[in-house]
Parts: C-alpha cells; structure tokens; sequence
C-alpha cells in the first residue's frame, strides 16, 4: 500500500498505512508528552496528554490511538494543548499522595519528568489526599497505590507479555484501583508469577521491587519493548 | 541602587530548603553586598519588617502560626517565592492529611502510638495549634514564583536569586523531589 502523506506541525511527514500518528509524529523528530503508552505493549489512550490537534475535526484526538489518513493536518503543541497537558498533570498530582521527596522512583520517575516539560511549577487544585493502601505481602514486590496513575501499563504488560493477567482495574473515578486476582492481597495472588514486567512497566514508584529506598528504582521500562523484540526474533 | 530588602521564612518544613541557602557558601557574601537580609531564621529579627522586596518561604501551611506569618510575609512583601518542595505542594509535612483532621493526627501519634499515658499537648498561644489539613503556600495567599526541590539545589536557588535581583523573570526550572 502506498505511504500517506501528512502535515505534522507544518512539516510534510510521509508514514506507513496502518501506523498511529504518535509513531509518525515521533518519526517526524517532534517529542510530545505520553505516559500511559508504552512501546511493546496496546495502546489504550487513557491518560489523554498526546493529544493532538487535527484540522478539520472538532475533538481533540489520542496519537496514540489514531491511525494516520493521507492529507491529514496535524498541531501537536498549540498553547491549548500546552494547557490541558499541565492540566492533567496537575490533576494527577492532586488526585493520589504524590511525594517525590521520599519516592523509591524519585529522579527516574516518567511524572515527575513530566512535570517539568509540561511547566508545571505548582498544582492549581486542591489535594485529595486519599488514604491508599501499601501492599506488601508479595515476597518480591510491593505496590503503594498512593503514587499509581491508573495508567494500566501494569495491566497490559501481565496480560499480553507475560500472558497471565493478575492484574486488573477495580472501582470507578477516584476509586479506581488497580487489583491483584480477585482484589486480593498480591502475596495470596495464585496467577502471579513473580516476574516483575508489572514493576518493570510502572512509570512511577507504585510498582517496585522490595527493598529499595529512596530514588533506587531505576525507570527500566525499555525492557518490556526489549522483550518483545527478542521473542520476535527468537533471540 | 538601593540595597534590596531580603526575607525568608520557615513554615512547615525541615529546614533543609534554608540549609541549601546557605550552601551557597562564598555567593552570600557577594548578595550580601546588593541586600540586607531583613528577617530570617537565620537572622536575629523578632518581627516581620515593612516593606520588604523578596520573600522565600519554606514549608508547608500546617498550623494557626504558619498562616498568620504567611498573610503578613505576603502583605509585606513585593515577591514571595514559594522555596522547596513543601512550600509548592505539602511534600512531606503533607503526609499526615490522609489521616484525616488534626484531632485524628494527634490522637493517632501521642495516643496510640505514643508512650503509655500520652497526652494530647494543648497550649493555646504557646503551642501553635494545628490546620485540619495541610495546603502549600498559594493555596492560602497569592505566590508569585515557585522554586521546587527537596531541597531546591544551592545554584537553582543562585538562579533564581539573581534573576530576580536584576528585575529579569527567571528561567523556568522545575524540579520536584
């Protein structure tokens, strides 16, 4: 099939059919925030900061969950969604008990990076300072729900990696957790594995192998794309 | 030029915002000879002055004191900057919120977890009595530059400083933890 030709920021950009316009805006050299996508792992478009602008279409659009169409015209950075891009980081912020200063992930954590490219210099709204739970009872792991995202890239990678899916989503809006098997503590969980593509997965330091203090969890997220591209090749 | 009138106050945080500032070690010499620190911990003053050109605040907004000190900082000040992590968002003086209002903190800390026979401290006037809940500085007056960081590094603060001594706006630089 022939390549579409589209319009990325001004620039002509040529992509492949069938390819999501985040691999061609990324293709095209331009960086726009992500946090729920994850490269080797379904695109779900949850947590809204790659949208972009498309002429023609009312709506603001995923990247990550629009397909490229030849003739599209396409604004990744105008200052409304510079705007709603802070927003949501702020949102996320206010909505868990997000503590850098005391963080196994602090200096490798993907919103706290993100942070600071989208300007966010303080939260404009008030904390909700739930009171989440702190499961440790797995023997390797643990998870501090204060500091999860919802971003389910924990989710995916035991699902379609791993192939196993301990984990899930519980509850609604603010409510919402992610579960082990049947919302049962991780350490009784007797689907998981003990393989650690969830911890790897997690942007933030909600996943994260026991035993680490603070800013000791590295971001090794890559590794889930590794995985995959090694059992394509059979490596 | 007239010298600038410099304060900083220390809310509900560990002081390590201000240990930082003074990291700066020889630079404070130097900012010594364009402004007069006016009121600081570290300064030997007991009232917040009139007229002052930059406030830094560290800590968070945890007790009935920390608010007052806040709204004079604020109806004294030209700049206020809301210094380290617990100014801008709560950080770690925050954590108590999930544990609910400030008579659940401190049944929690002096009676269940303290000591057989702890007491709950009640002093009005001599020990500043508790917020419900504990808010960043903007959250209670109008901040005018945040500076994040726990604590905010002995050259960001440098950065900021002088950007704000020469009347220039200072270069975005977010970093939180």
């Amino acid at each position: 099939m022939a390549a579409k030709t589209l319009t990325i920021d001004g620039h002509l950009v040529s992509a492949r059919p069938g390819e999501t316009l985040l691999e061609a805006i990324r293709e095209a050299g331009i960086t726009i925030p992500t946090l729920c996508h994850l490269d080797g792992l379904s695109d779900v478009g949850a947590c809204r900061l790659c949208l972009v602008e498309i002429e023609g279409q009312r709506r603001l659009q995923p990247a990550c969950m629009t397909m490229v169409s030849e003739g599209m015209v396409v604004h990744t950075n105008t200052p409304r969604l510079q705007a709603y891009r802070r927003q949501i980081i702020e949102l996320l912020f206010a909505e868990r008990n997000h503590v850098c200063s005391v963080c196994v992930a602090s200096g490798h954590c993907e919103l706290q990076r993100l942070a600071g490219m989208v300007g966010m210099d303080h939260v404009r709204y008030e904390y909700l300072s739930p009171d989440c739970p702190v499961d440790i009872s797995h023997m390797r792991f643990g998870i501090d729900h204060n500091r999860c995202v919802l971003c389910t890239r924990c989710v995916r990678a035991c699902d379609e990696i791993e192939g196993v899916h301990t984990w899930d989503v519980a509850g609604r809006g603010v409510d919402a957790r992610v579960i082990t098997d049947m919302n049962q503590p991780w350490g009784t969980s007797t689907t998981c594995t003990s393989c650690g593509k969830c911890q790897l997965a997690c942007p933030t330091g909600a996943i994260f192998p026991r035993g680490v203090t603070v800013g000791e969890r590295p971001l090794a997220s890559e590794r889930i794309a590794l995985i995959v591209e090694a059992r394509k090749q059979r490596w | 030029m007239s010298r600038l009138r410099i304060a900083t106050i220390w809310l509900g945080g560990c002081s390590g915002c201000h240990m930082s500032l003074l990291d700066l070690d020889e630079w404070l010499i130097e900012l010594a000879t364009r402004a007069d620190l006016v009121y600081s911990p570290i300064a030997d003053a007991k009232r917040f002055p009139p007229d002052v050109d930059l406030t830094l605040i560290e800590g968070a907004i945890a007790n009935d004191e920390h608010l007052e000190l806040a709204h004079t900082a604020r109806r004294h000040s030209k700049i206020i900057v809301s210094f380290g992590d617990c100014a801008v968002t709560g950080n770690v003086t925050a954590l108590r919120n999930p544990l609910g209002p400030a008579q659940n903190v401190l049944q929690q800390v002096y009676i269940e977890h303290g000591d057989p026979g702890g007491v709950i401290p009640h002093d009005p006037g001599i020990v500043p009595v508790l917020l419900d809940k504990v808010v960043p500085v903007h959250h209670v007056i109008p901040v005018d530059y945040y500076l994040p960081g726990c604590p905010p590094s002995a050259p960001r603060i440098r950065a900021l400083l002088e950007a704000l001594i020469e009347g220039r706006e200072p270069a975005a630089d977010i970093r939180y933890g």
